[in-house]
């Protein structure tokens, strides 16, 4: 199995790399990156681009690994009891499957994405260590071991919120998607918009990156506030001209309220422009 | 060949392990790459680095190590890496060697070239810059360059004529870096996950529910209060050079204030003696007295100074030092009286460690403090907090 890209993923040669190395030494892959640099979208998306399924874990601060495994529904089983129902004598009607038991008994490989691994307790990582080394665990309550019968391939993705344990990262491959360049952000633009205008796009990716050049933004845009805001520019049917300006930096660019999504940063960048404004007149 | 590779990341201080080194090995025996440097830089790096703070390191010692490579004489006869090795081919034509002989020969250039590499590190520029294309270096004049040692590297041979570990291109991501709008929220964090340690227990009823269910008999789960408890007293130098910085180090802590349980800043003015200040504009008027915070904040708080610690040695060790007023006491009573105080008592000093055995008020200042006097990069406020927190 080998990951080549696809025609709605723009994959940098070292992440495909990465990618690969993950697949055939089947160790999980660690994915950070700014956010929306698309960390969710490649597990998508080489999962589709292999032809396999995809099983999506997604972690919250309450998360605990055992979830991923099985959890057993006691109170249900209490419930049952006081109501007679004949459920009640097999455990195995009260044992909830987790993503990883599925991703272990698919009779095919899959691609198991646990997402934002640095949501939960720092504890986490640890806790799944040996899953996800041996692909194998034990349920107690019925006193039966599950075991990969293919090991899935794993992706996991940070946003760095927590540091990870440096047993869990051993482990792993690692890859940093950087923010994307100007000539990747088109390819990646171009996926999106196969049919937006050459002109268009050169303006429209100009503003952006100056955009993001706004010093002191709290939240700078990414590239799903691009491809938001491109949405909107075509709907709107806003002209490339609106976007072109001999001095960009006194205009405000059309619905900029889609690339800075905080009310601060929009102020900002406002009195920004009509500084310069001010300057230039 | 490899092992080199290996010992080379350990001295320069990257945390690889056996381990990873071994998935590495393995990862080669089964071709997860083709005979391409870049293949191997990139797989390598996937392998051996976990946390992009240290790919600049990993850049450094990559460059080292390559350049090592490729002097060695006779390279194809001993390294085990033929197989990378054997597709370096020299892409020239008959007629730019003779250029190259007209220019000095194989060896001048390398030479200038080499040196050419070492400016453009020492001047902390992008990579591509200084290659000249439009025939004004004569690298680029040739169709030569750094790299015109072609590496069979299909994909990536008309992307770029620069080594990619040459780049730097990960430098600001670098956690021994200066804090700065780039890292300050990560900076943010750490101090957030400071200002959560230690909580204290509380009942956890929704595990106690679960759990007593499950094992049929009351069982009590407790677990960490989320509220905070810690206490900040933040003592800053004031008026000087330094104060773009120590402004930073406020915004930071500030940033970070609902985390705190409380959090209070003083100024100072080069060294502590007997007044601090509220507010720096009224600082002759409105002062409040040294002794007074002694009395006032509990030694449960954890203090913080920060301040270059850059002055004459006279201002901390004599009385009258002060340079605003006859202080009576010299600073360093000042400062070890904070210390006796508080058990938690630390100094971020914004000034580059490197230099800090240079100025010999550094020093003093460092010693009065035992020791725990700490860069504000980012690794410098993890040391701090990790001390903070103990
Ligand atoms: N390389 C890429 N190719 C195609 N689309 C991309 C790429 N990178 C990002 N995108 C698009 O950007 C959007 C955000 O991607 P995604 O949700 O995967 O980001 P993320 O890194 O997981 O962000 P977050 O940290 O917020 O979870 C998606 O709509 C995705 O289609
Ligand atoms: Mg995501």
């Amino acid at each position: 199995m080998r990951f080549n890209g696809s025609d709605e993923y723009v994959s940098t040669d070292d992440l495909t790399l990465a990618v690969n190395a993950a697949i055939q030494l089947q160790r999980p892959l660690l994915v950070k990156g700014e956010p929306g640099t698309g960390k969710t979208m490649l597990a998508v998306q080489v999962a589709k681009a292999l032809g396999v399924p995809l099983l999506e874990w997604h972690i919250k601060s309450t998360t605990k690994a055992q979830q991923g495994l099985y959890e057993y529904d006691a109170v249900s089983r209490l419930r049952d009891s006081q109501l007679g129902d004949p459920r009640v004598h097999d455990i195995h009607n009260y044992i909830v499957k987790g993503m990883l038991w599925q991703a272990f008994s698919a009779d095919s490989p899959v691609v198991l994405l646990i997402d934002e691994v640095d949501k939960a307790d720092i504890e986490f990582p640890n806790d799944l260590l040996r899953e996800l080394d041996r692909m194998e665990f034990y349920v107690y309550e019925t006193r039966e071991l599950v075991k990969a019968k293919h090991r899935p391939i794993v992706f996991i993705t940070s946003n760095n919120e927590k540091e990870l344990p440096d047993a869990f990262l051993r482990r792993c491959f690692f890859h940093y998607i950087r923010f994307p360049d100007k000539e990747t952000m088109e390819k990646i633009v171009g996926v999106h918009f196969p049919e937006l205008k050459k002109t268009l796009l050169r303006e429209a990716m100009d503003v952006f990156f100056e955009v993001r050049e706004v010093p002191g933004l709290k939240k700078k845009p990414s590239t799903s506030e691009l491809l938001d805001w491109l949405k909107l520019l075509l709907a709107e049917d806003i002209p490339t001209d609106a976007l072109r300006s001999k001095d960009r930096k006194t205009i405000i660019p059309p619905l900029h309220g889609a690339l800075l999504k905080n009310e601060q940063d929009v102020h900002l960048f406002e009195r920004l422009v009509f500084m310069t404004r001010a300057k230039g007149a | 060949m490899l092992i080199d590779f290996f010992l080379k990341l350990k001295s320069h201080k990257l945390p690889v392990s056996i381990k990873e080194y071994l998935t590495l090995l393995e990862a080669m025996g089964k071709g997860v790459i083709g005979p391409s440097v870049d293949d191997f830089y990139y797989l390598s790096r996937a392998a051996l680095v976990k946390d992009e703070a240290n790919f600049d390191k990993f850049d450094r010692a990559f460059a080292e190590f390559w350049q090592g490579v490729e002097t060695i004489p006779g390279i194809e006869a001993q390294i085990p890496l033929e197989w990378l090795l054997k597709q370096v081919e020299l892409t020239l034509t008959e007629e730019e060697k003779k250029q190259i002989e007209a220019l000095g020969g194989w060896e001048k250039l390398m030479e200038t070239l080499k040196q050419r590499l070492e400016e453009q590190k020492g001047r902390h520029q992008g990579g591509s810059k200084w290659i000249g294309t439009g025939g004004t270096s004569p690298f680029g004049a040739y169709g030569y360059n750094p790299e015109g040692i072609r590496i069979g590297q299909d994909r990536s041979r008309n992307r770029s004529a620069v080594k990619v570990w040459d780049q730097r291109e990960y430098r600001n991501l670098d956690d021994s870096v200066e804090l700065g709008t780039r890292n300050i929220k990560v900076a943010l964090r750490r101090l957030r996950r400071f200002a959560r340690e230690g909580a204290p227990d509380e009942f956890d009823l929704e595990n106690t529910i679960s759990s007593t269910a499950r094992k049929a008999y009351l069982d009590i789960h407790m677990r960490p209060e989320r509220r905070n408890t810690v206490k900040v007293l933040m003592l800053m130098d004031i008026g000087g050079t330094m104060d773009d910085h120590i402004k930073l180090a406020e915004e930071l802590f500030s940033a970070a204030k609902t985390e705190f349980k409380h959090l209070e800043f003083y100024y100072f003015h080069n060294c502590l003696y007997d007044f601090v200040w509220k507010d720096n504009r009224r600082r002759h008027s409105e002062r409040t007295r040294t002794w007074d915070l002694l009395h006032k904040y509990g030694h449960d708080y954890k203090v913080v100074f920060v301040g270059d610690a850059t002055m004459s040695p006279y201002e901390i060790l004599q009385p009258g030092g002060s340079i605003e007023y006859f202080n009576e006491e010299p600073g360093a009573v000042w400062i070890k009286r904070f210390m006796d105080v508080y058990p938690k008592c630390i100094w971020l000093n914004p000034e580059p460690e490197e230099i800090w055995g240079y100025r010999q008020s550094i020093q003093v200042l460092k010693e009065l403090m035992n020791g725990r006097m700490y860069p504000t990069t980012l690794s410098g406020l993890e040391r701090a907090m990790k001390v903070l927190a103990k």
